[in-house]
C-alpha cells in the first residue's frame, strides 16, 4: 500500500500508460485527506522558516525573524489557504468518467463516449486501453471509474478490490465473436476445434495434416496481456478446462495487437490467427469451424453468436463500483440502451439482443 | 562607531542555500538509481521464495500464465543477444567508418552537417522506427530470405543498429579528435600515407573511446524495447539463426505486465528480468567507463 501525496491510498497504479497515447490527466475527486496534506507541506515550510530564522547561524542580529522570514511565512501561509480551497471547488468543477482496459473494446468505448458526450454536453468520458488485465488492475487500484474487459475478473481478483474497500459490480454489455482467420490463398477453409487446439499447441506442424499445402504453420496468438489471448487459450487449446496442461506453442508469435495479426496474416500465406469480429476485413478468410468432428461448420455471425452456437464468443464486460455516481450509472445505461447497442452493431461486435 | 565588514545576513544565508541546493541535486540521481535497484530488488527476489532459482536461469521454457508456471529465462536471454549481437555486428564496422570519415576525411563544412545528422537520428522515437521497421523492413526480409514471417531477429537487429548509430558515431567521433595533433602530424612526417596514419596510429591511439562507444551502443541496444516488440515476433523459443522469431527481455516486461497480477509469481518474474537486464546493462556501463578512464 502506497499513499500518495493526493490523499489516494491505493496499490501502485499498475497498468500501462505509456501505451495508451494521449492518457488525459484529470484530477479526482477532493479527498479531505488532500487538503489535510497540502496544509502540512505549508505549515512544514512556515516550521522551517521559523527554525531558520532563530537558527543563530543565519541571525545574527538575534530578532526572533527577521522580514525575510515575516514574509516567506505570510506568503507559506495565504499559499496554504489558497491552494487548498481551490483544489476543492476545481475538484467539483471536473469530473471525467475514466474508462479503461480491453484493447478489443477501445474502439467500442470510444464510440459509446463520443455519442455519450453529445448527449451530455457538460459530462466528460476517457477511453484508454492496455488490456483487459490493464483496465481490471486499474479498478483494483481504483484509477479508473470503469474497466471494460473481455474476460471474467478472477475470484481473486474481485476479493483485492474488496480489500481496498470497493465492491464491484459486472455488467454484460456485448459479444464478441472470435474469428479464426487465415490468408484467403489457403485452401483450407473448414476446421473443427481440435484442429484448432491441436495447430495452437503445436501438436501438428504442417498444413498438410488438416488438408492443405506442405507448409508448416505460422502461428499468430495476442500478447499474453489479451483478454482475448486467454480465452481463447482456455476455448480452443484447453477445450473448456480453464486450468488445463495446454500451453501455445512455443513457436507462436505472440502479436501486440489484433491490427498486427490481421496484417500478418494479410502478407503470409501459412498463417493462421485469430482476431475479434471487428478487425475481420477484406483481405482476410474466416474459417469455418465446428465444435466436433460431426457438428456443423459454422461461421462467426451476428446470428450464430446471438443465439450460442458458434462458441468461440465470449460476453463483453463493464466492471464498475457498486456506489458509482449517477454519471457512470447513466453511462452504462446508455451502452444498452438501443442506441448503444446499435453502436455495437455498427463495430462488428454482437448486440445483446436480436432486432435492436 | 561601528564599523560593518562582513556582507548582510541574507547573502550567507543565500550561499548556504544555493549551495546546499546543488549539492542536493548532485546526490539526487544517486539516490534514484539506488532507490530503483531496491525497488526491483525487493519485487524480484520474492519470486525465489516460491520458485527455485535454477529453474529460472536455466529452464528453457516462458509460460507464465500456465499452470503450474515455467519461468525459464534462457530464451529471453538468448533472444535478446541473438539482436543485440546481429544490431552490434552492424553498427560497428558501419559506425567506425563513418566516425573516421567524420573525423578525419570530411572537410570542415561536410563534417558538421553529418555529424548533425548523425546525431538527429538519435532524436527519432523508437516507436516511430519501430513502425517504419514493420511496413517497410519486415516485408522486405520476408522477401528476400523466402521465410514464412518477416518478424524476425534479423529485422530488430537493422532496425536497433540505426538507433546504436548515433551514440557509437558521435562518441568515436569525439574520441578520434581528442588524438593529440602532433600524432598525425609525426606520422605524416615519418611518410605514412593518410590511410596508414587512420589505421596504425589513430585507431590505436584511439581505442579505449572506440571501445566505449561499443559498449555504450550496445547498453543503448540491449535496453531497447518498443521497436523490438513490434517487429521481432516475440515467440519465446530458443533461437538457431537470426532469421527466426525471438522474444526479448525488454519485450516481455513490457508485454506482460499489464496482464500479471500484483504480487504474483508472474509479477516477481517480471521484475527478476529486470534485476537481470539491470545487471547486465550496469556491467555494461562499468565497462565503458573503465574504458574511458583509461584514456585519460
Amino acid at each position: 500500500m502506497v499513499k500518495w501525496v493526493n490523499g489516494y491510498t491505493g496499490t501502485r497504479v499498475k497498468g500501462f500508460e505509456t501505451r495508451s497515447p494521449g492518457y488525459p490527466y484529470t484530477r479526482r475527486p477532493a479527498n479531505p485527506l488532500t487538503l489535510v496534506s497540502l496544509h502540512t507541506l505549508y505549515l512544514s515550510v512556515l516550521f522551517f522558516s521559523v527554525t531558520i530564522s532563530t537558527n543563530p547561524l543565519f541571525n545574527h542580529k538575534g530578532e526572533f525573524m527577521s522580514r525575510t522570514f515575516k514574509l516567506l511565512t505570510l506568503v507559506a501561509l495565504i499559499f496554504s489557504s489558497l491552494f487548498g480551497f481551490s483544489s476543492l471547488s476545481y475538484a467539483e468543477k471536473t469530473k471525467m468518467i475514466q474508462i479503461k482496459g480491453s484493447d478489443t473494446m477501445v474502439n467500442l468505448g470510444q464510440s459509446w463516449a463520443e455519442e455519450y458526450m453529445q448527449k451530455y454536453p457538460d459530462r466528460s468520458v476517457a477511453v484508454t486501453g492496455g488490456g483487459s488485465g490493464t483496465g481490471i488492475s486499474a479498478i483494483i487500484a481504483g484509477t479508473c471509474d470503469i474497466a471494460e474487459a473481455s474476460r471474467n475478473m478472477t475470484s481473486g481478483e474481485k476479493a483485492k478490490a474488496e480489500a481496498n474497500g470497493r465492491k464491484v459490480k459486472e455488467t454484460t454489455v456485448a459479444y464478441d465473436g472470435i474469428a479464426v482467420i487465415v490468408n484467403p490463398a489457403n485452401p483450407v477453409s473448414k476446421l473443427n476445434i481440435a484442429q484448432l487446439g491441436d495447430i495452437f499447441t503445436g501438436k501438428i506442424t504442417n498444413w498438410s495434416a488438416v488438408g492443405g499445402e506442405n507448409k508448416p504453420f505460422l502461428i499468430l496468438s495476442r500478447e499474453r496481456n489479451s483478454g482475448t489471448h486467454i480465452f481463447f487459450l482456455e476455448h480452443v487449446l484447453r477445450r473448456g478446462k480453464a486450468k488445463g496442461p495446454e500451453e501455445y506453442a512455443t513457436s507462436a508469435l505472440m502479436m501486440p495487437s489484433s491490427q498486427a495479426i490481421a496484417e500478418e496474416v494479410k502478407s503470409s500465406q501459412t498463417a493462421i490467427g485469430y482476431i475479434g469480429l471487428g478487425y475481420v476485413n477484406k483481405d482476410l478468410k474466416i474459417l469455418e469451424v465446428a465444435q466436433a468432428e460431426n457438428e456443423p461448420f459454422l461461421i462467426p455471425s451476428l446470428d450464430t453468436v446471438q443465439d450460442g452456437t458458434y462458441k468461440i464468443s465470449r460476453p463483453l464486460y463493464f466492471y464498475t463500483y457498486e456506489n458509482a455516481g449517477q454519471d457512470i450509472q447513466d453511462f452504462i445505461q446508455f451502452a444498452l440502451n438501443p442506441q448503444g447497442q446499435e453502436i455495437v452493431r455498427t463495430l462488428d461486435f454482437v448486440p445483446l439482443k436480436k432486432n435492436v | 562607531m561601528e564599523v560593518k565588514f562582513s556582507r548582510p545576513a541574507h547573502h550567507r544565508w543565500i550561499e548556504f542555500a544555493v549551495e546546499k541546493a546543488i549539492f542536493g541535486a548532485g546526490i539526487i540521481s544517486i539516490i534514484f538509481v539506488a532507490l530503483i535497484f531496491l525497488f526491483l530488488l525487493k519485487e524480484g527476489l520474492v519470486l525465489f521464495r516460491h520458485y527455485p532459482f535454477t529453474n529460472f536461469f536455466f529452464g528453457i521454457q516462458w509460460s507464465p500464465i500456465s499452470e503450474p508456471p515455467r519461468l525459464g529465462i534462457v530464451p529471453l536471454i538468448l533472444g535478446s543477444l541473438a539482436v543485440t549481437l546481429g544490431a552490434v555486428v552492424m553498427a560497428v564496422p558501419l559506425g567506425v567508418c563513418a566516425a573516421i570519415y567524420i573525423a578525419e576525411i570530411a572537410p570542415g563544412w561536410l563534417k558538421d552537417i553529418l555529424k548533425g545528422t548523425v546525431e538527429f537520428l538519435a532524436a527519432i522515437p523508437s516507436i516511430v522506427l519501430g513502425f517504419i521497421g514493420l511496413v517497410t523492413l519486415v516485408p522486405m526480409v520476408k522477401n528476400i530470405f523466402h521465410i514464412p514471417t518477416g518478424l524476425t531477429a534479423f529485422s530488430g537487429s537493422i532496425m536497433l543498429a540505426f538507433m546504436a548509430m548515433p551514440t557509437i558515431v558521435s562518441m568515436m567521433e569525439d574520441s578520434l579528435r581528442a588524438v593529440p595533433r602532433a600524432y598525425r602530424e609525426g606520422a605524416l612526417a615519418l611518410g605514412a600515407t593518410r590511410w596508414q596514419t587512420i589505421y596504425r596510429v589513430l585507431i590505436p591511439a584511439a581505442s579505449s573511446g572506440i571501445l566505449a562507444a561499443v559498449m555504450l551502443g550496445i547498453g543503448r541496444v540491449i535496453g531497447e524495447t518498443m521497436a523490438v516488440m513490434m517487429i521481432t515476433g516475440n515467440s519465446a523459443r530458443l533461437p538457431t539463426t537470426l532469421l527466426e522469431p525471438v522474444r526479448t527481455m525488454t519485450a516481455t516486461i513490457a508485454a506482460e505486465m499489464g496482464e500479471a497480477v500484483q504480487g504474483s509469481t508472474h509479477y516477481s518474474s517480471l521484475f527478476a528480468i529486470g534485476i537481470v537486464l539491470f545487471i547486465i546493462t550496469f556491467l555494461i556501463n562499468l565497462t565503458a567507463s573503465a574504458f574511458i578512464k583509461r584514456r585519460k
